[in-house]
């Protein structure tokens, strides 16, 4: 199976590799549409702000390729939200492969950046989710985040709920860092290398 | 329900792990990829790494334990020490760090704390501050160089006012230090961390003074920080981690288990 990271020039790109190099799987790290059409599974990393992140997919002009794969495709945190269809970090237009907004957290009073381990709850069937229950924590860093909404795999509660999973057909995304999640975002991955459409 | 963190810090000279007391004679713990390894599977929240020596002397540090670490660590990690531009922070983070913590440097230039957070984003920049109580002044002061005795100084910033400008200026999360309390492990300054606790916006890790499980306990309950920091009771097996969560659970603070 060949898995290929998407050299979006952001930052975790290596502890995402690390952690499927931990799972057995050598994945690729291209920003050519061609090896990223021609893989198995595609993974969408992301750190930084989504403004950025966009201006450098177009850049490399990925924008087309990644809305027209058919394979899984999962997108890691700021790599989560782009997925959706619009930021509200920096009024920005997505890759609207999930019909989902990117809202400022709504935290009430509580701190943010939202900055560590949580708990995740209304956790759905779907098969990226196997073996999720709702003791398990999870690494979050974040400021922005998806409503919850028909496209939600599963939620987190921080002031408010937001999604921390989303997921429409071969699209998938977690706000959460699996590859700094230990043994639970461990799991996460595997599911996803195990995935079938 | 977040949980508070807990973290223990190794601090980092010529890629070994070695610890002092208020900051002095160093003495070497071990090598410091099985020291990360250990620390993740026993349940560690985040590790972070201080390169000690790197504000201090000004050279070159080679950082390319950083990038074995991310190899076989699977909980998050910030690096601190000698990151003096975007270019040094950018290198770190190829290397798989999560976030990178700036003291000295953002002290000579505080600019360097927009520059960060424009480039990286808020949630990567960790501002580090050491805290000295003055007893004849009666207040907390900022110090520069910490890693280096000699040329350790008091800056004009009262640690108030620093992190009231480093929150204006980006800062994702403060780590504050208490120099009286560094490494004498007779608990954590609850007084100065709950005067900074509340002017600080957001999350806020207390470090220097851990000594028994008790103190994290009061330190969270007390100060309502999102981490604590800890080097010795960690490093000589005198607190471990798995007992220390079972402790925190029992006394109803929310932990990772």
């Amino acid at each position: 199976m060949q898995l290929v990271i998407v050299d979006t020039g952001c930052a975790n790109i290596s502890s995402v590799y690390f952690a499927f190099k931990r799972l057995g799987v050598d994945a690729g790290i291209s920003r050519d549409a061609k090896v990223i059409k021609a893989a198995d599974k595609v993974l969408l990393p992301g750190v930084g702000t989504a403004h950025n992140a966009m201006a450098k997919l177009q850049q490399a002009e990925l924008t087309d390729t990644l809305q027209s794969l058919q394979q899984p495709l999962l997108g890691i945190c700021l790599g989560m939200q782009l997925l959706t269809r619009h930021s509200m970090e920096g009024d920005v237009a997505c890759l609207n492969l999930i019909p989902a907004e990117v809202l400022p957290m709504q935290s009430a009073d509580l701190r943010l950046p939202h900055m560590g381990w949580n708990t995740l709850h209304s956790i759905s069937e779907h098969p990226l989710m196997r073996g999720f229950s709702v003791t398990d924590y999870v690494y979050f860093v974040h400021s922005f985040a998806v409503a919850p909404d028909l496209h939600a795999l599963a939620l987190c509660h921080y002031g408010s709920d937001f999604a921390a999973v989303i997921g429409k057909d071969n699209v998938v995304g977690a706000q959460f860092h699996p590859e700094r999640s230990g043994n639970t975002g461990a799991r996460l991955l595997q599911n996803f290398l195990e995935w079938q459409l | 329900m977040l949980a508070k963190r807990l973290i223990p810090c190794l601090d980092v000279r010529d890629g070994k792990v070695v610890k002092g007391v208020q900051f002095r004679n160093h003495e070497i713990i071990g090598d410091i990829v099985p020291l990360a390894q250990r620390y993740a599977q026993a349940g560690a929240d985040e590790l972070v790494f201080y390169d000690i020596t790197a504000s201090s002397d000004g050279r070159v540090v080679d950082k390319s334990w950083v990038r074995r670490i991310a190899e076989v660590i699977d909980i998050p990690f910030c690096v601190a020490g000698g990151i003096k531009t975007v270019a040094d922070a950018a290198k770190i983070l190829e290397m798989g760090a999560d976030k990178i913590s700036v003291n000295s440097p953002a002290l000579a230039r505080p600019e360097l704390i927009n520059e960060l957070n424009h480039h990286f984003g808020q949630q990567c920049v960790v501002v580090g501050i050491d805290s000295f109580f003055d007893v004849v002044s009666g207040q907390y002061q900022v110090y520069q160089f910490t890693g280096d005795e000699s040329r350790t100084q008091k800056t004009q910033w009262l640690t108030r006012d620093w992190v009231a400008e480093v929150l204006k200026r980006g800062a994702g999360e403060i780590v504050l230090n208490c120099m009286n309390q560094d490494g004498v492990r007779q608990g954590y300054d609850i007084a100065q961390l709950k005067s900074i606790r509340d002017i600080c916006t957001v999350p806020l890790i207390a470090s220097g003074g851990a000594g028994t499980m008790a103190h994290f306990s009061d330190v969270f309950n007390q100060a309502d920080v999102d981490g604590a920091l800890a080097a010795s009771v960690f490093h000589k097996g005198i607190i471990e981690i798995a007992a220390l969560k079972a402790k925190l659970i029992a006394d109803g603070i929310s932990i990772r288990p």
